[in-house]
């Protein structure tokens, strides 16, 4: 166990190196020069220069891949060429709310899809069980910006429940802050608990119809007691799978709803610094989403052996 | 099941009736919420080109020496009055007395020479260091007198000064303005809650808003929906033509329809075959309709335009008749110049305008045969291949400074006209003081480019504003990107 999470850690640090490299290579071939998006169309030359001078854009790319990393590896982030603030400080600030907004959705999403799709599976071909799969038939269809715009018009403009956009910011108490994140997390957990409730209704079907669920009934358990106790916790190994890859489609979906609710997160950062050019935070802010889907999936791999000890073994696949 | 509707839809209109009346109350306060587009990169007018820094900052948080006004008319700022030598060469200026910046150190004739000094410098990251161009020497005759000797007479200097990247900063808090800005106007600077808004406060308890908040919402539904809800009180210019309508009939809004400084053009790479011909410059101003893009893109908001200047500016010259939409003409215009087939690059940047013209421009030059083939780009990526590198044939684009002209004087601009007929006049124009001479000879530039059609000329962009009744003081028209709420008031 012990060398498996040691291998497993290696291969996370030799990841975000190459991450690291590739998110770098591209930014430094990407078009759009940052000092002339500062500067706009009346900039001369000579200014151009001293702002680029200024940013350490004069020096050569590979000194300043290595500054990044050094930086990184000793804990010190670079200066924002457009907020002039620490990029670390940004960066707090945003996950601030991007944080609690992905854990909301995701514990939004589980609470919803985990019940209802082992609900569909216990009705199979039941009126009930179409009714949850048409749920999440449309829930999967709709695009979260959409329905973002919707329950900003049904909640915030019609019915006056909650703000329409921004953030008061948790110096205004949590209650505010958390109300403010309320129609973005479901916006987020809707599409995803679709999802979840499909493969949960799978995966609980499958383990429905194996031996040991037999005999648990057939040794007079209580059908409550088999579902929650037996089938599920067997029916988990793809759940844990799914809600992993489904950690990294919230990121990119904060993305898309934090414009829409104009939520100061992670996901406006990042959208704001890539068209103003400001690629020192743009690079940080990747690497960060990198580093945290690659922890994320090694943590899901870590519940494997947890939910089922087989995982860790040499010879096992993943879903055992 | 209809009755039970039609409860809830009454509980819904009780509890929205109450909420409107908790907004209404707090209108007679003294608060004001604007929403914005985009937000500032960071809040030193005097070392950026995003408009949103001097959407927060001009005329509120820091002054000139002079300003412009919601007409577009220079008025003496930090400067009471001046006088100009008789070879308008050398400008003095008194300055108000009594002035302080927020840090609470006085305002003085050396502050003057700082900021100027600066903007000036070598190593300076002013965005407009061309407004100082001309600018030889500036010295502080007495603490309340500055002289500036200028190289060459510059006309347009008093409205140069005007601008938000001239404006008069300390030299102990300059280094820091970027996010801690002192300045000398009547709101100081409280916060800037990053991604989401800055406040500013009054200095003075008279002042009829006491607390600004600039918040941006960067999708246009969302300050739509935000104002309808009341978190917003109003938005200078809404960034959806679509949406103005709908607020146009609802009582509780005011629709402020006003111009700005955006000429909205096509641009032609005048030096690039075979825009160098003459002819095909003018098939393609035959090809457009005006009408069809301002309808089809703005929702019939913008006004014509016939060359490169503001109809609302009194020296305009009315030119939209020169080339009339007539697709047969065009058609025999490129014939004349030999060309059929044309495939072309149009390259759009992403405001609105460009966006949603751009497809309707693509249509109207394939009925004339010109296979215009769309390419967005972002505004980096415009600012560097289309602007600096000149590598396009046709771009959408608003030239949103004001009294721009001059532009198509300049050597290597990104449409690379060149005409030494237009140079002459763009020199007498910049040594001439007076107004009448001034207008006739910008009156004869705006015909010369129109002439040799160096791009197409669309309309003015709109300032569409909206805010809710009862707001009174907000600028209508946008002569320069500013949000001026020192007159602001709800009634």
């Amino acid at each position: 166990m012990l060398t498996y999470i040691v291998r497993r850690l290696f291969v996370l640090l030799a990841t975000l190196v190459v991450a690291s490299a590739a998110i770098f290579l591209v930014l430094e071939v990407l078009p759009g020069d940052p000092a002339l998006v500062i500067l706009g169309t009346e900039a001369r030359d000579d200014t151009l220069a001293a702002l680029r001078a200024q940013m350490g854009l004069d020096r050569p790319a590979l000194v300043r891949y290595l500054a990044w990393i050094g930086g990184l590896a000793t804990g010190v982030t670079g200066i924002s060429h457009t907020y002039a603030v620490p990029i670390s400080q940004l960066i707090g600030e945003r996950l601030a709310v991007t944080l609690p907004l992905a854990l909301i959705s995701l514990a939004l999403s589980t609470a919803i899809a985990v019940p209802l799709g082992m609900f569909a599976a216990t009705r199979r071909g039941r009126p009930g069980d179409y009714g949850v799969m048409g749920f999440s038939q449309v829930g999967m269809a709709i695009p979260n910006f959409w329905f973002a715009i919707l329950s900003i018009l049904v909640f915030a403009v019609a019915l006056g429940w909650f703000p329409a956009a921004g953030f008061p910011g948790w110096d205004a108490g949590p209650g505010p802050a958390l109300w403010a994140l309320v129609l973005p997390a479901f916006s987020l957990a809707l599409p995803e608990a679709a999802i979840l409730a499909r493969v949960t209704r799978t995966a609980v079907l499958e383990t429905l119809g194996a031996d040991y669920v037999r005999t648990a009934r057939a040794k007079g358990l209580a059908e409550r007691r088999v579902l929650w106790g037996h089938v599920l916790r067997n029916a988990l190994v793809p759940m844990t799978t799914i809600l992993g890859l489904q950690f990294a489609f919230l990121l990119a979906g904060s993305i898309v709803v934090e414009n829409v609710f104009a939520l100061p997160g992670l996901g406006r950062l990042i959208f704001q610094a890539v068209s103003q050019r400001d690629l020192v935070v743009v690079r940080d802010v990747v690497l960060l989403l990198v580093a945290a889907v690659v922890i994320v999936n090694f943590l899901v791999d870590l519940a494997y052996t947890a939910v089922d000890p087989r995982a860790s073994k040499p010879g096992h696949g993943r879903a055992g | 099941m209809n009755k039970l509707l039609s409860g809830a839809a009454l509980a819904a209109a009780m509890v929205s009736s109450m909420l409107l009346g908790t907004a209404a109350y707090a209108q007679s306060k003294d608060t004001l919420t604007l929403g914005m587009t985009l937000e500032p990169p960071h809040l030193d007018p005097t070392a950026g080109a995003a408009a949103a820094i001097d959407e927060v900052v001009y005329a509120n948080l820091f002054e000139g020496l002079t300003r412009i006004d919601e007409n577009g008319v220079v008025r003496p700022q930090l400067a009471e009055s001046w006088t100009v030598s008789g070879d308008g060469l050398s400008y003095s200026f008194n300055l108000k007395r009594g002035v302080t910046f927020h840090d609470g150190s006085a305002f003085d004739a050396s502050d003057v020479v700082f900021s100027f000094d600066r903007a000036r410098a070598a190593d300076s990251v002013n965005a407009q260091k061309q407004l100082f161009a001309a600018i030889d020497k500036v010295e502080a005759v007495d603490p309340h007198t500055v002289r500036i000797i200028l190289s060459r007479p510059e006309g347009g200097l008093l409205f140069n000064l005007g601008w938000g990247d001239a404006v008069i900063v300390a030299p102990e808090t300059a280094h820091a303005n970027k996010s801690q800005p002192v300045g000398t106007g009547p709101f100081a600077f409280v916060r800037w809650v990053k991604g989401d808004r800055v406040e500013l406060k009054a200095r003075d308890a008279a002042q009829p808003i006491q607390t600004v908040t600039f918040r941006f919402v960067p999708d246009p539904s969302a300050q739509i929906a935000a104002l309808k809800a009341g978190d917003l009180d109003a938005v200078s210019n809404l960034n959806a033509p679509e949406a103005v309508i709908a607020f146009q009939a609802d009582a509780n809004f005011e629709v402020a329809v006003g111009s700005t400084e955006g000429e909205t053009i096509i641009a032609m790479n005048n030096a690039r075959p075979p825009f160098d011909d003459i002819r095909v410059r003018r098939a393609i101003a035959h090809a457009i309709d005006r009408k069809a893009i301002i309808d089809g893109a703005m929702f019939g908001f913008g006004t014509p335009i016939g060359t490169h200047f503001a109809p609302h500016n009194p020296a305009y010259v009315e030119l939209t008749g020169t080339y009339p939409h007539d697709p047969d003409k065009a058609r025999a215009l490129l014939a004349e110049a030999g060309q059929s087939n044309l495939k072309l690059t149009l390259k759009l940047p992403p405001p609105t305008y460009a966006r949603r013209g751009g497809e309707i421009i693509a249509a109207q030059l394939k009925a004339v045969g010109i296979e215009a083939e769309i390419t967005p780009v972002e505004w980096a990526q415009w600012l560097e291949q289309v602007f600096r590198g000149t590598d396009y044939d046709l771009t959408i684009v608003s030239h949103t400074e004001p009294f721009d002209i001059g532009i198509y004087a300049r050597d290597k601009y990104y449409f690379n006209y060149d005409s030494s007929t237009l140079k002459a006049v763009m020199a007498r124009l910049n040594e001439t003081g007076d107004p009448d001479a001034r207008r006739a000879l910008v009156g004869q530039v705006q015909k010369i480019i129109t002439d040799d059609s160096v791009n197409v000329y669309l309309f003015q962009l709109a300032k569409l504003g909206v805010w809710r009744k009862g707001l009174e003081g907000m600028w209508r028209n946008s002569p320069v990107q500013a949000n001026d709420v020192t007159g602001v008031r709800w009634k």
